[in-house]
């Protein structure tokens, strides 16, 4: 397996949320300020990392009928640890992700890569196929983040940097757009990336 | 009459002001992949409003009985996922059995509910906000036709897209994306209702 090639198609060519629109649900409701859009990004990064090594591992044993119950039953599992391990070390952030953490279980993205990718691969591969996949997850959340942070509140790394982690202020509140951080901003800035990314897809391939 | 103000103020709440799809983030999967017909919108909503309405009443009881006298809450997200994907395939062989008209007509989408997240977040958040067995399962069908609703008018839309104009670039999810953004920011209209 060519590393090189796996980094640019996690990131790029093959970016889980950008060209293959999977795990939509989490990517547009809690990217409102950087440090759970950070939070969530290393979250599902570990999770499918380790459910990929999994499931490469077992996959000659797993019946072909029951993989999916099989996959998902792993997936819960590392799920419920990473959910149990937030609310012991990080309280806040298990607090502003809320029921978003269990539902990771039915994030495609996992399930999309155990079925299309560690299902059939080595677990080397699968471990680097987790590592890249997450990250390029983990990318496109910190970009919605920041998009959406800044148009609606005027701050930077919130939750993280500055007073009481409010963010830095980089133009005042008062003219932020407060529409940004709510439902409707996840849908319009998802849509103009995803948009982007299609079009410098198609400008490359040229 | 407390208990039937509280239903409907979950039903209003569900349906319109803390629509699943436009302010909770839940189910948007289904939600963009199967909506490009008002046909089969309609199959996949009835789907997901009758999955969600039983599995928030199981998992109430698996919830109740089993886990948390066995001091098991922790277990909750394995459980409920594996309640759910049996009972989704419990409630195949049933209707092939039993409603074959009904089967085939919600055949394709029954699989594909049970990695709906609107699902397993219905049940979550029965857990989290205490409900009783009635509000639960109240709340599932309700929050399951307010899937219904947003996914019908949502297709409709769709289907006239197809004519519009816009840059290519923003063929295909994109578009549909913005299309849903509008959308959701016409329900917030319904944010401010309060009766009670």
């Amino acid at each position: 397996m060519n590393l090189k090639k796996q980094f640019m198609e996690g990131l790029l060519t093959q970016n889980p949320v950008l060209v293959q629109v999977l795990g939509m649900c989490s990517t547009m409701a809690i990217t409102t300020s950087f440090f759970n859009g950070l939070g969530m990004g290393v979250a599902v990064l570990v999770i499918l990392t380790l459910s990929n090594i999994i499931i490469a591992a077992i996959r000659k044993i797993i019946p072909d009928k029951i993989r999916i119950a099989m996959f998902i039953v792993v997936i819960a599992g590392f799920v419920t640890m990473v959910d149990l391990l937030l609310q012991a070390f990080i309280p806040a952030l298990a607090e502003s992700l809320g029921v978003f953490i269990p539902l990771i279980v039915v994030n495609c993205i996992i399930l999309g890569r155990a079925e299309g990718f560690s299902y059939k691969n080595s677990v080397a591969a699968s471990f680097w196929d987790g590592i890249f996949q997450g990250f390029g997850y983990t990318v496109v959340l910190l970009a919605m983040c920041i998009i959406r942070e800044f148009l609606g509140n005027g701050t930077f790394g919130g939750g993280l940097l500055g007073i009481d982690g409010k963010g830095i202020q980089i133009i005042p509140a008062e003219f932020g757009i407060g529409v940004m951080t709510l439902p409707v901003g996840g849908f319009l800035v998802l849509g103009v990336l995803i948009a982007a990314m299609q079009w410098a897809l198609a400008k490359t391939k040229k | 009459m407390d208990q039937i103000f509280e239903l409907l103020a979950i039903t209003l709440g569900a349906i319109l002001a803390n629509n699943f799809i436009f302010s909770q983030f839940l189910g948007i999967c289904p939600f963009l992949g199967v909506s490009k017909k008002v046909d089969t919108a309609i199959g996949m909503g009835l789907a997901v409003t009758f999955v969600m309405g039983l599995a928030s009443a199981v998992c109430f009881a698996v919830n109740n009985f089993v886990l948390v006298p066995l001091g098991l809450g922790y277990m909750q997200t394995v459980a409920f996922i594996l309640v759910i994907a049996s009972l989704v395939q419990f409630i195949e062989m049933f209707l092939q059995k039993s409603m074959p008209s009904l089967y085939t007509a919600l055949g394709v989408y029954l699989p594909l509910i049970t990695t709906n997240c609107a699902v397993l977040g219905v049940v979550l958040l029965n857990v989290q906000n205490n409900y009783n067995f009635i509000s639960s399962v109240v709340y599932g069908i309700t929050g399951g036709i307010g899937f219904l609703v947003a996914i019908v008018l949502f297709a409709s839309i769709r289907e006239k897209l197809v004519f519009a104009d816009y840059p290519k670039s923003f063929e295909g999810f994109p578009i549909a994306l913005v299309t849903a953004g509008l959308m959701a920011l016409a329900f917030m209209g319904f944010s401010g209702l309060k009766i009670w």
